[in-house]
């Protein structure tokens, strides 16, 4: 075991996996020399050489196609979008080549590409660098998201990631970088599978369900519930797609109430998408209605009250727990 | 370094070649022709971009390919599937939605591909498969292999961002690629001078500090000649280069547009007095190399290998709608977790079996 950042256990997953696969190779802006934009790729250039770690121009639609093309010949891209915002000028390569293109070509050439990316606001870097727009992409097959929230898990699903044959979006989190924690020592050869969310606290009175950075947000919400007694069954999807909906439907079973916060906007979002399926599976254990928190549906402002008010803070997910917990007469 | 080609009479190659060359084209031809016709009896749907009067920048460009170059092109395929030597009947089968088809019949007439030959697709948004072509070429690149990449795409492509990005990263990656500019003369009904500030598209080269030209598209040897040197320069140099290729389509965009409206009848049959095949035909009848039997014969015999390839495609089955989560993903890791995802059943609990994956 070692005590890693987030960012960190990151390094350390790409730095093992270009040891461990000659196919594997990053690319992206400023991943080099300059050791990302983030660190995330720190040492990696000197280690591995500019073949292996290459150094692209400000062209994400150019090196997110370049990374298409490189997988369908075989190779296994590991692509840094720099933050998710700049995705938007490379979506036509995402969703039109990378999400179709093993389905359109009839299952005979595959996409086994990453790109990893992360998204996240709080540092008022205002409207067209704070975005989380996850959810466009799990909304279309083809496209496998991830979002893990713990440092184990974002060692472990960048591994499983870049051995997946198929698109991958890795979206990580600018407020995550710097969380600390544990992962396995690399002789464990760990990984964490896709499609499986995880119980990171038990409890009967409510589920809350979250996803990358708002996951450590849920926990310290159920924190305060507790001093209330209630208890939170707090939910970390770590997947969007595959969506692990049963987990989340086992916990409603139990709690009979469930609440869904995410950093991106509430809707059309990932609890809009959670929500419908609860109410398919648990409509007769509800005790309320599902409820949703997400990001004020405004762009992003500067000013610092403003983008308080804007983000989906602890104080807001418990605001809307307690409304929910007092409409069914537990608080 | 960029120059425009000279308009030389074309030195023939061998009678092997020139054979080739004449054959493909003409089977070309035959299938565009009664592909139009099958669209008109509904056999095919969807759109259908057919490249009549095209054949010399598509053949001359793909005989020069050797084995291990990849091929990228546009929606406009039919010509590239059948000059890379995929199977009438496959690409025939394709078009009509069938399971034989080359994609299996998830692609249809814009997705056509053949990874044993390594034609790479068929691709529906214009420009959009340049950078993954330079991605190809990156991977040759990465892991040593001798190969090129041959990258097709029509002159409306020339305008997108992904066109600016793709030479770009090609050239500053010294990748061994060739980007061939079929330029027909219209993207849609829009035609280069209306749309392009440099209407001599192998111009651009020059912003990338990379070789360009223009040849004769409609001058199936020319293209050949030209096409085969900067292929072997890709190959040993790790160079690309952007060759335009002039040609013209004597149809629409798509079977759906007459290509009447924006053009006039007195154009159109001044490129047809061009016409690629007609061209090659009478040069080889000049010299010797065909006789006029020999080219009623190959006109007779692609007639017939498109007949057995419609009358295949027409007796092969559609794909089985139960297959139709069939190869959305390729890995087979999450195929439970993706079987619960589907609505209306998110856990599988009215027993629906989501057959995703092969």
């Amino acid at each position: 075991m070692a005590d890693v950042t987030y960012r960190e256990a990151l390094r350390r997953a790409l730095d093992e996996e270009l040891g461990r696969d000659d196919r594997v190779f990053l690319m992206g802006e400023e991943i080099g020399r300059f050791e990302g934009s983030y660190k995330v790729t720190a040492g990696l250039w000197e280690k591995y050489g500019p073949r292996r770690v290459r150094e692209t121009p400000i062209s994400e639609g150019g090196f997110v196609g370049a990374g298409i093309g490189a997988a369908m010949m075989g190779l296994r891209p590991v692509v840094e979008i720099m933050t998710i915002n700049f995705i938007l000028v490379a979506m036509d390569q995402v969703i039109n080549h990378a999400a179709k293109i093993h389905y359109m070509f009839g299952g005979t050439v595959a996409v086994p590409m990453v790109i990893r990316t992360p998204g996240g606001a709080g540092a008022q870097l205002t409207a067209q660098h704070s975005q989380s727009l996850e959810a466009w992409f799990a909304g279309t097959p083809g496209m496998k998201v991830v979002a893990p929230s713990s440092v184990a898990d974002a060692y472990g699903m960048l591994k499983t990631a870049i051995r997946d044959d198929d698109p991958v979006l890795f979206c990580e989190n600018l407020v995550l970088y710097n969380l600390s924690g544990t992962i396995p020592d690399e002789d464990e050869d760990y990984t964490v599978p896709f499609g499986k969310a995880a119980v990171v606290r038990e409890g009967d009175d409510l589920t809350l369900v979250a996803h990358s950075y708002t996951v450590q947000r849920a926990l310290r919400v159920a924190d305060a519930l507790a001093r209330d007694g209630v208890e939170t069954e707090v939910i970390d999807l770590r997947s969007l797609r595959p969506l692990d909906a049963e987990t989340v439907a086992e916990s409603v079973h139990k709690t009979n109430r469930a609440l869904i916060a995410e950093e991106g906007w509430s809707t059309y979002g990932v609890g809009s998408e959670l929500a419908a399926r609860i109410h398919r599976v648990c409509f007769d254990d509800l005790d309320a209605p599902v409820e949703r928190v997400g990001q004020a549906e405004v762009p992003m402002p500067y000013a610092k009250p403003l983008e308080l008010a804007a983000l989906p803070l602890e104080s807001k997910i418990e605001a809307a727990a307690r409304n929910l917990l007092a409409d069914c007469g537990v608080l | 370094m960029a120059k425009a080609a000279e308009t030389t009479p074309a030195q023939l190659p061998d009678a092997e070649t020139t054979r080739r060359l004449f054959r493909t084209m003409a089977l070309i031809r035959r299938f565009e022709e009664r592909t139009e016709e099958q669209y008109t009896r509904a056999r095919i749907g969807g759109y259908c971009h057919l490249a009549i009067g095209e054949e010399g920048a598509i053949v001359g460009a793909i005989d020069v390919l050797q084995d291990g170059d990849c091929l990228f092109a546009s929606y406009r395929d039919h010509g590239q599937a059948l000059a890379v030597g995929s199977p009438p009947a496959a690409v025939m089968a394709e078009l009509f939605g069938k399971q034989t088809g080359v994609a299996h019949g998830r692609g249809g007439s814009m997705h056509l591909l053949d990874v044993s030959r390594r034609f790479f697709g068929g691709w529906g948004i214009v420009g959009g498969h340049l950078p993954i072509a330079v991605g190809a070429a990156l991977a040759l690149e990465h892991t040593d292999q001798p190969y090129a990449v041959l990258c097709q795409f029509g002159d409306g492509a020339t305008n997108t961002g992904a066109y600016h990005e793709a030479l770009n990263l090609a050239a500053v990656w010294d990748l061994p690629i060739v980007f061939q500019a079929i330029n027909n003369q219209y993207g849609m009904g829009t035609s280069v001078k209306q749309s392009s500030a440099e209407p001599e598209l192998w111009r651009r080269a020059a912003a990338y500090r990379m070789h360009g030209e223009r040849v004769d598209g409609n001058d199936v040897v020319e293209v050949r000649d030209a096409v085969g040197r900067l292929l072997e320069e890709a190959r040993s140099e790790r160079r690309p280069a952007l060759i335009e290729t002039v040609t013209y389509r004597y149809r629409g965009h798509s079977v759906a547009d007459a290509g009447k409206v924006y053009r006039t009848p007195q154009e159109i049959t001044a490129w047809r007095k061009k016409d690629p095949i007609t061209r090659l035909g009478l040069l080889a009848t000049e010299q010797g190399v065909l006789s006029a039997e020999e080219i009623e014969e190959i006109w007779n015999d692609v007639a017939a290998e498109v007949k057995e390839a419609i009358d295949e495609a027409l007796g092969a089955a559609f794909p089985d709608p139960d297959t139709l989560y069939e190869h959305v993903y390729g890995d087979p890791r999450w195929r439970d977790q993706f079987a619960a995802m589907r609505a209306g059943a998110p856990f599988g609990e009215r027993g629906e079996e989501a057959s995703w994956l092969t």
